[in-house]
């Protein structure tokens, strides 16, 4: 025992660089496997407020871009504005209409901390807990996806960019509805992949590309992007779809986090059909 | 003594400073992300502790790792090469080791020496940071690829950030 000790007290470096990188590791893989609101994210308070201060003042260089899309948004939502609009806390708005039960509520929010340049990207967004966000709910914007919330705090939660490896979306082809998933392969922040497109569908340079009705986080028909290319790999029976984005990931400031309303009733119908196989 | 340590935790705040506010906005391609905050684990003075060593670095890594999302990733890199700097010094040592008082930079030992040293410091750390965060070896070369862009851009901001600090001592 007393050797032991010694050995170790002798090659203690070793042994202390050791146990530090074990703790690293520990941290990385209960960040990826698990989905816990773990410590070390950018929505803890001190991270988080440091970088709010940093995103408003760079909000200031964009405001007139901002305003423009704003504005543009305003007035096509006046277009179709047959329904009144009740404005409720926390900015958060419901239609009341007696031939349609509405199934999605949009949260608006800000952007304070982004990035496009990683394998895995992560936003960070000024809405948490407290104004009733929860895990896995959809982030969208005007021109399209973003992505998909991953943790929440009091006040702020990151969200899992689809610029993200782990990231998979339902995805279909508008003019015909053969649907399929998209991925991000890390190549270039304006274009994902969309796979398993079979190849009786006549595809064709600029077909939009949209979220499928499958998913229980996303709206159906929220534009994802268009058809840039494809290629049918040998061996394979389906084709595999460059999609450029219609989201542009480098200027997101601010966005719309989605509450599916009915997504509670619909997994536990699903899950009552499964056990009961 | 005190002096050192006050100096060394000044530095700490200034290049996280650096690192999360300002290298972190700039989007200089999607290959290439330098990381300069690596220039304290390198700059540490030669009396260091080895235990004090690993846990600033570890420090180091897990407060970058607050701002970048990703949990542990910069403090395994961090680590790793504060564990493999007290060997790389003694690989490296002039013949009658350093003089007491000096500080591994340009100006106390030189172009050679400090590129080769930091060179690798920071060409391990790269290479551990990336390899980590993509986790697959079906990426190998693009990975690969941007580490070496990474690094050079790094050893370049390490390298230009020691000149201006030298200049101020000369004035002082």
């Amino acid at each position: 025992m007393r050797n032991l000790i010694t050995f170790i007290w002798k090659h203690y470096f070793f042994f202390l660089f050791l146990s530090i990188e074990v703790l690293c590791i520990y941290l990385i893989v209960q960040n990826n496997y698990f989905q816990k609101a773990s410590f070390v994210n950018s929505s803890n308070l001190l991270s988080a407020n440091i970088l709010k201060t940093s995103a408003d003042v760079e909000e200031y260089f964009f405001l007139k871009g901002e305003n423009e899309k704003l504005a543009k948004e305003n007035a096509e939502l006046r277009s179709r504005s047959l329904v009144s609009f009740s404005l409720l806390e926390n900015n958060q708005y419901f239609v009341n209409d007696t031939a349609f039960r509405q199934k999605y509520s949009y949260i608006s929010s800000k952007v304070v901390n982004n990035s496009t340049n990683r394998r895995n990207n992560y936003l960070t967004l000024d809405k948490g807990s407290k104004q009733g966000i929860k895990n896995n709910m959809a982030v969208i914007t005007s021109t399209g996806v973003v992505g998909q919330i991953k943790d929440v705090s009091e006040n702020f939660c990151t969200v899992m960019s689809l610029l993200n490896s782990k990231t998979t979306i339902s995805s279909k082809i508008k003019k015909d509805g053969s649907y399929g998933p998209l991925t991000w392969e890390g190549e270039s922040f304006a274009f994902a992949t969309l796979h398993d497109i079979p190849t009786h569908v006549k595809l064709t340079k600029g077909d939009t590309i949209v979220t499928s009705a499958y998913s229980l986080t996303f709206p159906e028909n929220i534009l994802i992007g268009t058809v840039e290319s494809f290629e049918r790999k040998s061996g394979e029976y389906f084709y595999t779809v460059n999609v450029k984005l219609s989201t542009e990931f480098k200027k997101l400031s601010h966005v719309y986090i989605v509450t599916n309303m009915m997504k509670k009733e619909q997994e536990e119908l699903e899950n009552r059909s499964e056990m009961d196989k | 003594m005190l002096n050192e340590i006050i100096r060394n935790i000044v530095r700490f705040a200034i290049l996280v400073g650096i690192q999360v506010l300002v290298i972190k906005n700039i989007e200089m391609g999607r290959f290439i992300n330098p990381f300069i905050y690596v220039l304290f684990i390198i700059g540490l003075p030669f009396e260091t502790p080895k235990w004090l060593l690993l846990f600033s670095a570890f420090a180091m890594g897990i407060t970058i790792d607050l701002f970048y999302d990703t949990a542990g990733m910069h403090a395994a890199a961090c680590v790793f090469i504060a564990y493999l700097r007290p060997g790389l010094l003694k690989l490296f040592s002039p013949r009658d080791g350093y003089e007491f008082g000096t500080q591994p930079t340009i100006q106390y030992l030189g172009i050679p020496w400090f590129l080769s040293y930091s060179g690798i410091l920071i060409l391990l750390h790269h290479i551990v940071l990336f390899y980590i965060e993509v986790f697959r070896f079906s990426e190998f070369f693009t990975t690969f690829f941007r580490v070496i862009v990474s690094s050079v851009f790094t050893l370049l901001l390490v390298v230009i950030s020691q000149y201006l600090f030298h200049r101020k001592k000369a004035q002082e």
